[in-house]
């Protein structure tokens, strides 16, 4: 199963002592106190005094002793509902599995059909045929819960059923039965035992419940159920009466609940943990440099210096520096975890909370990101596109396509429906979806994959926006729709002018549609170049070309059709040493490259490389 | 779950062609095919509850002290001594015709003790789901967002707790409390009894309570689920106000998600007025059901338990139909 931790949750271990204090006060009860619980005296209906901790009832008797003593019966009848509710639930529910397609069909309609009833009609329904009293108010407990356990034996045993060591032991011809008393009951009992306690918690409340209501035990007998009802009826005089039961019922609920609470955070140790608290670090104020530079041929996005941490102060973006010029498309590539879709998020603004960045300049066309103050919504949503990654989880189930493509229209270019839908329609029809008109009115879910990443092309370019952030626009996507929402991409930069920033783990998609491109590795921008150089395999760095050897795409040429596998992983962001991270794969590396970041150095041509050997080498050839 | 109609891509005009091809088509007729099922389930097991009692029925209602002659007399009445499928025959004739029979005790039909006492309790049901909704719903979205913000730290992770606390409160507890609070010593309300909303508030409160507290946690849960959700951080691209990204894009997928968890929650508020009936003395049906169990008066335990079975059927129906409404994917199966 799960990962169990050997230490158990506080809460877990309260619920077991309340637990063991009730069970102790349940058998020890009526042996040494009955006496005390059943004297009559003259104090009749009095308040909680020295005496009688919680006051007396209509006929003189010690409310608290009458409530300590009353623990058995109550936890009794609650032990023995719960017992049947899980034996008979759970067995039910393994036969309806193990049983054949018709009679598992009509088992789970049943099932199905009993849940839709609240327990207590059910209840109700079996104390009236079965006539008042102790034993027929456990079974009918019993049998009123039993559905729950049935349906959770159902789909527990029906999910571990599909496992291979299911189906081995039964090609190996172990029986039925054994399969599933062998291999399926073993595997489903940490979820039935939580499911036992908390039915427990449930069977204590509506036994007292019944017994309330005057359906279970009868005078002179009594338990927490009849005890309260005759402390509801002697309210005004004694509080204490009703709060003796009321108490005791709650505090066994609480401890049965708590044990459950417990299992489950024992069992599901991500059950705990909680996202961490944002902490955000306003960036430097921009310099004089930077002014300068807005005012002439002004770059659509510029960075400088961006860092993005973890909570835990880990950096997994050091410091990268990143312009797009007007109408360019950069590309951004690297293996999962090099820190670019961060890049391309905190560029958008939208970095998941938990993580902290700084910057010394972030600029989008002019607006001033690195002030989230100074940064005006209406122009953020306007002049910046984002494609997201996954079209099947990026548009929202519960609206209309339609509904989706022409809000940003509508709240920040203040159009009308009409002039926003017309709008949106064209553009639909400009990303080669079909019928535009009907995939307004259509939900996501009704869309292909296609489809939905054209009409999320579509959304982007909506408001007409001088940048699209495509980030692994075409990962979730089949390999026949890929290319064609690339080249959907590279017409929307020719036809508008669209700079557009492009993340990707994908070499070949990169070089295929960009202008220049940025590689990544291990939150750090290890090469910049054109893609004419990138094409002509004129490359600087060692994981640049490793790269290129490893991609289907751009190692056939020369290569003779015989992929480079890169040996090894990416470095975590918590096992970096100090010099370049990529030394421990780097078929070059020399000793100054475990010792020292290699910056990133400028050549003449435009491009850059950050890398000791490479640096060292050009140096020589100049 | 296949759909009959659901896949019919061409854009279609007319409203009969419309109605054919929408999913709502295949969506209701499985759900009413449901309701039918369940309905002829109740009526047998309401027409078997007499049949089911242990040893004779008959015996049981008149003592143990009574004749043989008055034993026959019971025995004749609850129709025990015709063959089976000939009792059902006349159960389901009485049904068609709105006949549940007669009272042992008052000798009244019991659809007019029905008629004269359901109302009741279809009110305190109904108020108390309001109640639930009102809480739940606003309080369970604010903790969500509260929470997925790292606000309100305290009162966030304090809040489980209380939940739990306040979650495993029965109806009865709950009511004696308030009885006690509002009613003896504040003495804003009424104790029992009494009529107007006043009369009300109490009662629906005592069945609410912990209804509530248990569906504001699954409404936080459900918040902080679709807070992480890739939907939120493309409409967050849109820089939409936060009433705007909450009301638009959070709430209506927290509902439908709620709704599919949380429907048997309502289901059981009803549960729960036969315990408040009791609670504040009303003349409700599920204060009457649990006379006529101590009585054994089985025509009106088979009429309140028919009737309450159907307004479980219905509540459960106008969840099914609301989801449809809010999230289209219930309607054709696509969403498990």
């Amino acid at each position: 199963m799960r990962g169990v931790r050997t230490r158990l949750p506080a809460m877990l271990l309260v619920g077991l002592v309340l637990a063991a204090v009730i069970v102790l006060v349940a058998v020890a009860g009526p042996i040494l106190w009955q006496a005390r619980a059943d004297a009559l005296t003259g104090d009749i209906r009095q308040g909680p005094s020295g005496a009688h901790w919680l006051g007396t009832d209509a006929l003189g008797r010690d409310v608290f002793w009458r409530t300590v003593v009353a623990t058995r019966s109550t936890i009794e009848m609650a032990v023995a509902a719960t017992a049947i509710a899980a034996a008979l639930g759970t067995f039910l529910g393994a036969m309806i599995v193990s049983a054949g397609p018709a009679v598992r069909t009509l088992g789970d309609r049943v099932i199905d059909l009993l849940l839709s009833f609240p327990p207590i009609i059910i209840a109700l329904t079996f104390t009236a045929i079965l006539s008042p009293g102790r034993a027929s108010v456990v079974g009918a407990i019993g049998l009123a819960f039993c559905p729950q356990f049935a349906r959770l034996t159902n789909r527990l045993a029906l999910s571990v059923q599909e496992r291979d060591y299911v189906t081995v032991a039964r090609l190996l011809g172990v029986g039925r039965f054994r399969v599933v008393t062998r291999h399926v009951v073993p595997n489903i009992a940490p979820p039935l035992l939580v499911l036992t306690s908390v039915g427990f918690a449930t069977s204590v409340v509506t036994v007292s419940g019944l017994s309330f209501l005057g359906l279970s035990v009868q005078p002179p007998s009594y338990d927490w159920g009849s005890l309260l009802a005759s402390g509801l009826r002697n309210l005004y005089d004694n509080p204490g009466e009703a709060f003796g039961p009321a108490a005791a019922i709650l505090v066994t609920g609480l401890a049965a609940g708590l044990v459950g609470d417990g299992l489950v955070r024992h069992m599901d140790p991500r059950g705990t943990s909680r996202p961490h608290r944002a902490v955000r670090r306003s960036a430097d104020p921009p310099t004089a440099g930077d002014a300068s530079r807005a005012g002439g041929a002004a770059p659509v996005a510029s960075v400088r210096d961006l860092s993005i941490r973890r909570p835990d102060g880990r950096e997994l973006v050091h410091g990268i520096s990143l312009t797009v010029d007007a109408g360019e498309i950069v590309g951004i590539v690297g293996e999962s975890g090099s820190g670019k879709s961060l890049t391309a998020l905190a560029l958008a603004r939208l970095l998941p909370r938990e993580l902290e960045w700084s910057a010394a300049h972030l600029n989008v066309n002019g607006v001033d990101l690195a002030d989230p103050a100074k940064a005006p919504p209406a122009r953020l949503a306007t002049e910046l596109g984002i494609v997201f990654q996954d079209p099947s989880s990026s548009f929202n189930p519960a609206l209309r396509i339609g509904t989706q493509l022409t809000e940003v229209l509508r709240v920040h270019a203040k159009m009308s429906r009409r002039q926003a839908h017309a709008l949106a329609v064209s553009r639909l029809a400009e990303t080669r979806v079909s019928s535009p008109e009907l995939r307004m009115r259509q939900y996501p879910h009704e869309l292909s994959g296609g489809m939905r990443q054209r009409a999320m092309i579509a959304a982007a370019m909506l408001p007409e926006p001088k940048l699209i952030i495509a980030d692994e626009p075409t990962t979730a996507l089949d390999v026949t729709v890929q290319a064609d929402v690339l080249r959907l991409l590279k017409q929307i930069n020719t036809t508008h002018g669209t700079a557009i920033l492009l993340i990707s783990h994908d070499i070949g998609v990169v070089s295929s549609l960009c202008d220049r491109i940025c590689v990544m590795y291990a939150g750090r921008v290890v090469e910049e170049l054109s893609v004419e150089d990138l094409r002509r395999r004129d490359v600087r760095h060692p994981y640049t070309r490793a790269l290129l050897a490893a991609s289907p795409d751009t190692a056939s040429e020369r290569d003779g059709a015989r992929l480079v596998p890169l040996p090894g992983r990416a470095p975590a962001a918590e096992d970096q040493g100090p010099g370049c991270s990529f030394a421990p794969r780097c078929p070059l590396a020399v000793p100054v490259c475990t010792e020292i970041v290699p910056p990133l150095v400028a050549e003449p041509s435009g491009n850059a490389v950050a890398c000791h050997v490479e640096t060292a080498a050009a140096e020589v050839r100049s | 779950m296949a759909t009959t109609a659901a896949g019919a891509p061409a854009v279609r005009r007319g409203l009969a062609r419309r109605v054919a091809g929408s999913p709502w088509a295949g969506y209701l007729a499985r759900r009413l095919g449901g309701v039918v099922a369940v309905l002829a389930f109740l009526i047998v097991v309401t027409f078997m509850i007499v049949r089911w009692v242990p040893g004779d029925p008959a015996r049981q209602i008149v003592g143990l002290t009574a004749g043989e002659e008055q034993v026959r007399q019971v025995r004749e009445r609850l129709g025990l001594t015709e063959p089976l499928w000939r009792q059902f025959g006349t159960y389901l004739r009485g049904l068609a015709h709105g006949d549940l029979g007669t009272s042992f005790t008052t000798g009244q039909p019991v659809s007019s003790m029905l008629s004269q006492r359901l109302p009741l309790t279809v009110e305190l049901a109904m108020s108390a789901l309001v109640i639930v909704l009102v809480v739940a719903i606003p309080l369970g979205t604010a903790v969500g967002v509260a929470q997925q913000r790292g606000r309100a730290r305290v009162a966030t992770s304090s809040f489980g707790v209380g939940a739990s606390v306040i979650g495993a409160m029965p109806e009865y507890i709950a009511g004696t409390v308030l009885v006690y609070v509002f009613a003896l010593t504040l003495r804003w309300l009424p104790v029992q009894g009494g009529s107007g909303p006043t009369a009300m508030i109490l009662p629906a409160l005592s069945i609410a309570i912990a209804p509530a507290a248990v569906l504001t946690r699954l409404v936080r849960n459900e918040t902080a689920a679709v807070l992480s959700q890739d939907y939120i951080t493309m409409a967050m691209s849109k820089r939409l106000s936060n009433t705007r990204l909450l009301l638009r894009h959070v709430v209506p997928n927290v509902v439908t998600s709620t709704l599919t968890l949380g429907g048997l929650i309502l289901v059981a508020l009803l549960g729960g007025t036969v315990v408040a009936e009791n609670v504040f003395n009303m003349p409700g049906a599920g204060a009457e059901i649990v006379h006529a169990i101590v009585r054994r008066d089985y025509p009106e335990v088979q009429g309140i338990i028919l009737v309450l079975g159907l307004v479980a059927v219905l509540i459960n129906l106008i969840v099914d139909v609301t989801l449809g409404l809010l999230d289209p994917r219930v309607l054709t199966g696509a969403r498990s």
